[in-house]
């Protein structure tokens, strides 16, 4: 559990725009990701690559930074790879995978680098977006395919495009059903490789209320976080993921019965009525963590 | 030492950001520095000095580089200054 | 010498009054025999004409002389012709010598300049200079130390006599036949006419302009018969899209969203947000983009303002409709919508800038402020504030109701980015203090929020509300490691201005540039 953080809100922020760089961190996201892929003009490639080098180097963050480098069969990849990790990200984020191999390839590369850089082995993660039906296929594979994997996500539009379909509205229960298999698949194999699961970016910036149920839909599916590109979604997005005082009070008692059944030996145990099992227990605790790490619960005594 | 082969320029004149103009000059030359800033008085100097030193950095000893910056920090500075050298030694990363 | 805020303060400054140094925000009283100033008693009987052909006549008819003292109001904004009109209209009979003071100076005022170097104008008393004015005033010696005093101060000075209008020339967007005059009807509308209340009560002679003359009497109001000597109509006295602006939209830059978010949080759990709270809130993006978080939270926990005072903005009037504030007192309507709200709402009340700010009264609307949200230029460790002077030294702001507004509130907060490009708006020193630091209660920028240690009460409540709190040490040291510290600025000797405190008494100089 050592390696889970928080990952409600992943911010990106274009890696040739300097604006964007120094002042993504202070909207309060979880997780912020430097892109030099998709944000990045061919011709600024190198451009960005410097910035992004320089920040890191440079620039002191009050949270965990990621950077998309382009997929290691385009002409920047390794590049990317070769520039920016003497910079110390905390984790590469790769678009587009599609195998385990090109996870273990990384993985070989990031190695080498944190020996040559004196960085602690392993300090340095990966996270990989899947947007195609084959990516999809092997999620699993990639999840589990080097222990510096610490996220899988789904890229929305680049997947719906991929079914030669479009990323739709869809309506407040399923979302846009061309994802609906895909997202689950995603938690899926997620869930069995022991890592988090990342939803995509909502891209519309005035239809908040879709956003919302969009964030609720994930939430439901099982994801731990979602991807945003306005630092204005960002608290709508972590209100759906962060526990209610309802929640936490609920979790609160769960795990109170459960101590105290443990004490008195009791075989069932029940709460307001309903049996609570292991899984209950399981859940109540995770909602007291998360709630603690997002500052909305102070953690007393493990129980 | 690195000689270079053609002008570049790197960056933009976007807010946060600073426009490197690179041209090779004959030796000798040194490094010459204009910078158009809207807080010449307070960073002037210190700008100046950070891009002549990265210019050096990098094993230039000539070069005339005009600079307009935008409220640049430092290590935008830095990089831009880079990326100009790269491509004007004909260095693209692509 | 050195005053109660730090700063360095000579023991007199030629063409300026004695010197009486800062000695803290309420140290300096009116001395026990001190009376309120008054006009000169005049009489007009019936049958008297008040209306004149022209501004000339005006001019001739009031008696202005060399070496007088005149002023104008600012609640026309950017759009005002007036000032620059008469003041044409007076160098051209060739007087000279005079004091300009109007209540502010803004970026039409440039025409200004040539007066200044001919001699028409040989002193300028004001609350803010803007634009070539501002650095015209910043980088020339005219005739005396240019005075920058509070809306508060201002008024008190006109009360207690130090400052005497011999002439004050008033826009009047609709004034009748007798004198009458109000601001909320006519072409020019503009709203509250709370400065120009201040000059028909005190200057000796008052003449009224206006492009929009009608029948006696008028209704409403604001400024009545009794003060006016003289009018004159003329086509036009200033340009609507001047005087207000179009609805306010709120800001979409996140930096400046997100201040206005963690100011109203800092509202939210400062302490005072009960029902029946006081508030201001400055004219400046993030702030107004607080007033919108702060709404969400008082609709949220049914907690309505009993007041809002300060230059009023449209998401005001929304929130007086909505039953949110209970009334507005309003010294200065920034737009349309204002204007529109002064006219018809009841409950949306004009008022006197002295009922407003002035410290030397039996009590303005500030003393009453629980919070007041207000931007700056730059803040400094002691939690001085400049809205005065920019990063080169140059006169380019103004004092405005800032440093009443935050010596009456209960918590001042004070909002600002913490760079602006790669200038830490955060130092070790401002370069002129317009506020003093022991009337600034916390300083909230995009990358933390510092509170005054002498706030223990505020510090305490604001623990655990999910605030990027810090020591404005080091926020400080955030901006200078993010932007580098910046190389002091070349100032001479020589000093252009003074900046007195709400109590007329000198909190800082301002010298002129070495550019």
């Amino acid at each position: 559990m050592n390696k889970e953080r928080l990952r409600r809100t992943v911010m990106y922020a274009a890696g040739n725009n300097p604006g964007l760089i120094q002042n993504a961190a202070i909207y309060g996201a979880d997780s912020v990701i430097f892109d030099v892929e998709d944000s990045v003009s061919v011709a600024e490639k190198d451009s960005a690559r410097q910035l992004v080098y320089h920040a890191l180097k440079s620039l002191k963050f009050p949270c965990e930074i990621g950077v998309r480098i382009n997929h290691i069969s385009t002409p920047w990849g390794y590049k990317d790879l070769e520039y920016l990790l003497p910079a110390k990200p905390d984790y590469i984020r790769l678009p587009k995978g599609e195998s385990g191999d090109e996870i273990r390839d990384i993985d070989k590369i990031i190695t080498k680098a944190e020996e040559e850089c004196g960085f602690e082995p392993g300090s340095i993660k990966i996270m990989v977006s899947i947007e195609s039906p084959k990516g999809l296929r092997n999620a699993y594979e990639i999840a589990s395919a080097s222990p510096r994997m610490i996220a899988i996500a789904i890229g929305g539009e680049d997947f719906a495009a991929s079914l030669k379909t479009e990323k739709t509205r869809g309506n407040t229960i399923t979302g846009g059903r061309e994802l609906y298999v895909a997202r689950s698949m995603i938690v899926f194999a997620a869930r069995e490789a022991g890592i988090q699961a990342i939803d995509s970016v909502f891209s519309d910036m005035r239809d908040e209320e879709t956003l919302i149920n969009e964030v609720a839909l994930v939430k439901e599916l099982g994801f731990d976080g979602k991807s945003c590109v306005n630092p204005r979604q960002i608290d709508i997005i972590h209100q759906v993921f962060t526990p209610s005082d309802k929640e936490i009070d609920y979790a609160h008692r769960v795990l109170n019965v459960f101590k105290e059944a443990l004490a008195n030996n009791s075989g069932v145990i029940a709460l307001d009525g309903k049996m609570i099992d292991m899984p209950m227990v399981i859940r109540a605790e995770r909602v007291l963590a998360i709630a603690s790490a997002a500052g909305v619960y102070q953690k007393e005594e493990s129980i | 030492m690195a000689k270079l082969l053609t002008a570049a320029q790197a960056g933009t004149v976007e807010s946060s950001d600073i426009l490197i103009m690179l041209a090779p000059a004959q030796a000798g030359t040194g490094i010459q520095v204009e910078l158009v800033s809207p807080t010449l008085q307070q960073y002037g100097e210190h700008i100046k000095n950070l891009i002549v030193k990265t210019v050096a950095s990098q094993g230039i000893q000539d070069a005339i580089i005009h600079a307009n910056e935008k409220g640049a920090l430092d290590y935008t500075i830095e990089a831009r200054v880079k990326t100009a050298i790269q491509r004007a030694l004909g260095e693209r990363g692509f | 010498m050195i005053n109660a805020a730090g700063r360095e303060i000579p023991t007199s400054i030629q063409g300026y009054k004695n010197i009486i140094p800062y000695a803290g925000p309420f140290a300096t009283q009116p001395s026990a025999d001190a009376r309120k100033a008054g006009p000169k008693l005049k009489a007009i009987y019936p049958g008297t004409n008040k209306l004149l052909q022209s501004i000339e006549e005006a001019i001739e008819a009031s008696g202005l002389r060399d070496g007088m003292t005149i002023s104008f109001h600012h609640a026309f904004r950017n759009g005002d012709y007036v000032m620059n009109a008469v003041i044409k209209a007076i160098a051209q009979k060739g007087i000279k010598g005079l004091t300009l003071a109007p209540s502010s100076f803004l970026d039409t005022n440039d025409e200004l300049i040539p007066y200044f170097q001919q001699g028409v104008l040989v002193g300028a008393q004001t609350s803010g200079l803007r634009n070539k004015l501002g650095q015209f005033l910043t980088t020339n010696k005219i005739g005396t130390p240019t005075i920058l005093r509070t809306h508060g101060g201002r008024v008190r000075a006109i009360e207690s006599g130090e400052l005497k209008i011999d002439v004050a020339f008033i826009a009047a967007p609709a004034c009748d036949t007798y004198g009458n005059i109000n601001g909320v009807d006519g072409p020019a509308a503009c709203g509250s006419m709370g400065y120009a209340m201040v000059d028909a009560r005190m200057a000796d002679t008052v003449v009224a302009i206006t492009d929009n003359l009608v029948d006696h009497p008028i209704c409403p109001v604001s400024i009545p018969q009794h003060q006016v000597d003289f009018i004159v109509k003329v086509d036009c006295i200033g340009d609507p899209k001047g005087i207000s602006t179009g609805a306010l939209r709120l800001t979409s830059n996140p930096r400046d969203l997100q201040i206005a978010k963690l100011a109203a949080k800092v509202i939210e759990r400062g302490g005072y947000f009960k029902e029946g709270f006081g508030m201001q809130l400055g004219a400046g993006a993030a702030s107004v983009a607080a007033g919108k978080y702060l709404r969400d939270v008082m609709i949220r926990d049914k907690v309505a303002a009993s007041f809002a005072i300060g230059g009023i903005v449209g998401p005001f009037c929304d929130l007086l409709d909505e039953g949110l504030i209970r009334t507005l007192f309003d010294v200065q309507s920034f737009d349309a919508r204002t204007i529109q709200s002064i006219r018809d709402n009841p409950r949306h009340q004009e008022y006197d800038c002295t009922f407003y700010a002035n410290p030397w009264n039996k009590g303005p609307m500030v003393n009453k402020l629980d919070y007041v949200v207000l931007g700056a230029t730059e803040v400094d460790v002691n939690f001085n504030v400049n809205v005065m002077t920019d990063s080169n030294g140059i006169m380019m702001g103004a004092l405005g109701g800032h440093p009443d507004a935050s010596a009456g509130a209960k918590c001042t907060i004070i909002v600002a980015p913490l760079l602006r490009g790669r200038l830490p708006m955060v130092t070790d020193a401002v370069q002129t203090i317009s506020t003093p630091g022991e009337t600034v209660d916390v300083i909230v920028t995009d990358r933390g929020v510092a509170v005054n240690p002498k706030r223990a009460d505020l510090i305490e409540n604001l623990k655990g509300a999910g605030l990027p709190l810090m020591t404005i040490e080091q926020l400080r040291d955030m901006a200078y490691e993010l932007g580098g510290k910046p190389a002091p600025l070349k100032i001479s000797d020589e000093i252009v201005a003074v900046v007195e405190y709400r109590d007329g008494t000198v909190l800082d100089v301002i010298k002129r540039p070495l550019l």
